[in-house]
């Protein structure tokens, strides 16, 4: 029987559910979502944690989801991605998002509503200049407004 | 990016052990290596993380003294210290964005020794004392310059001390799209004194500005600090900000830390 010798299948949580993942340590969770779990929802944007299209949840704060490890990730740990925000697109931001029609061309929106919840559960009544200081992801349609404006009508729906 | 390999041991003796192999360097919050490396401006063998050691966890307090572990992130230091140090807490809530907030780490951010980074202020404002794998290290002695310390090959902090002090407050000018302060001033009085640390402006890195620290300590008024000036020599010039711009922004910064505080 051929055993490898460091055979590496590390345990992760995404989205409630505990799964087995065959990468390497050093593979960001970005790529273990997408490539190993088939979550595309979570988008690869720039790779350099510049932009937050890859943003994730990890114990519930916004993480850029390229620049964490795979290794670094503890199997208690809860990952959440725009997959499991919520089971029927019933979250306040997924909501608001449908009421105000926020994405343009919806590249970013992913990043960019996981980034809102995790904000909008730290700041439940957020003033502009809340979200102004706290919303950094990019977007090159320029939907900033509406990303504004849907955060406040999803502080109503909450 | 170039290939890696990537450990992440348990203890602080098995990170060190693990960082004598040739092109190790250690990893804490990945907020500044990992794009490094993916922009091909540092190329490590072997990443060390540090994010597994549970003794490199967490904030303590003990009388005036709070202890913050070195891979304790920005957010949890925010909320953490916001009893026993608010300014340190708010610095620490006001670092990068969200995102960066929740990986970045207090020890990743002193072992870059950024020039912008807004830690190093209050660090050196505290009169803070740097402990590592080998030894303590004053902040005084620490910092040498831009993106360069007192840390030696293989050397990694395991904690930073802070005295508490009476009063303190940190201020800074970011920039809107990098968030890294363009100047920034950590001012804390303590019983023997005023310390003064400005960030973001000199080439040389973090500093203290020992003029405004002496007429601080006599007044402690944002007026006191009116008719000083920095000179602009050293400070950083780019197409953000002269290097006049800089030097007067460190003062103003320095006249709002005291008025909050």
């Amino acid at each position: 029987v051929y055993v490898e010798e460091d055979l590496y299948m590390p345990t992760i949580n995404v989205n409630g559910t505990s799964v087995e993942v065959d990468a390497e340590p050093e593979t960001p969770l970005l790529w273990v979502l997408r490539e190993q779990l088939g979550l595309t929802g979570t988008k690869y944007g720039c790779g350099v944690a510049a932009c937050g299209a890859c943003t994730v949840h990890i114990d519930g704060a916004a993480v850029r989801s390229c620049q964490v490890q795979l290794q670094s990730i503890g199997a208690e740990e809860m990952i959440t991605t725009i997959e499991g925000l919520s089971p029927d697109r019933s979250h306040p931001i997924q909501r608001a998002w449908l009421e105000l029609d926020v994405p343009q061309c919806g590249y970013c929106q992913s990043g960019q509503i996981m980034a809102a919840a995790a904000f909008l559960s730290e700041y439940p009544e957020p003033t502009d200049e809340d979200i102004r200081a706290n919303m950094t992801n990019l977007c090159r349609c320029g939907t900033y407004n509406r990303i504004m404006a849907g955060i406040k009508r999803a502080a109503e729906l909450t | 990016m170039h290939n890696f390999d990537f450990v992440k041991p348990a203890s602080v003796a098995d990170a060190v052990k693990a960082l004598s192999t040739e092109g190790a360097q250690p990893l804490s919050g990945g907020q500044t290596l990992m794009p490094s490396m993916k922009q091909r401006l540092a190329a490590p063998s072997v990443l060390v993380s540090l994010t597994g050691i549970a003794a490199l966890q967490g904030v303590k307090v003990e009388g005036r003294t709070l202890t913050v572990g070195a891979a304790t992130t920005h957010a949890t230091v925010a909320k953490e210290a916001a009893a026993a140090y608010p300014a340190l807490a708010k610095l620490a809530g006001g670092i990068g964005d969200p995102a960066v907030r929740n990986r970045g780490t207090i020890g990743g951010s002193l072992a870059n020794n950024d020039p912008s980074a807004c830690y190093p202020s209050a660090v050196l404002g505290s009169g803070a004392t740097v402990v590592t794998s080998r030894r303590e290290i004053a902040a005084d002695d620490y910092f040498q310059g831009m993106f360069s310390t007192a840390l030696e090959e293989g050397e990694i902090i395991t904690a930073v001390r802070f005295p508490i002090p009476d009063r303190a407050a940190y201020a800074k000018f970011d920039h809107p799209a990098s968030r890294f302060a363009l100047a920034g001033a950590f001012v804390a009085k303590y019983a023997g004194g005023v310390r003064v640390a400005i960030t973001g402006a000199s080439e040389g890195g973090v500093f203290r500005w020992t003029e405004a620290e002496s007429a601080l300590s006599s007044n402690y008024t944002a007026d006191a600090v009116k008719a000083l000036s920095l000179d602009p020599g050293g400070m950083i010039g780019d197409l953000h900000g002269t290097q006049a711009y800089r030097a007067n922004l460190a003062k103003v910064m320095v006249m709002r830390a005291v008025a909050a505080s």
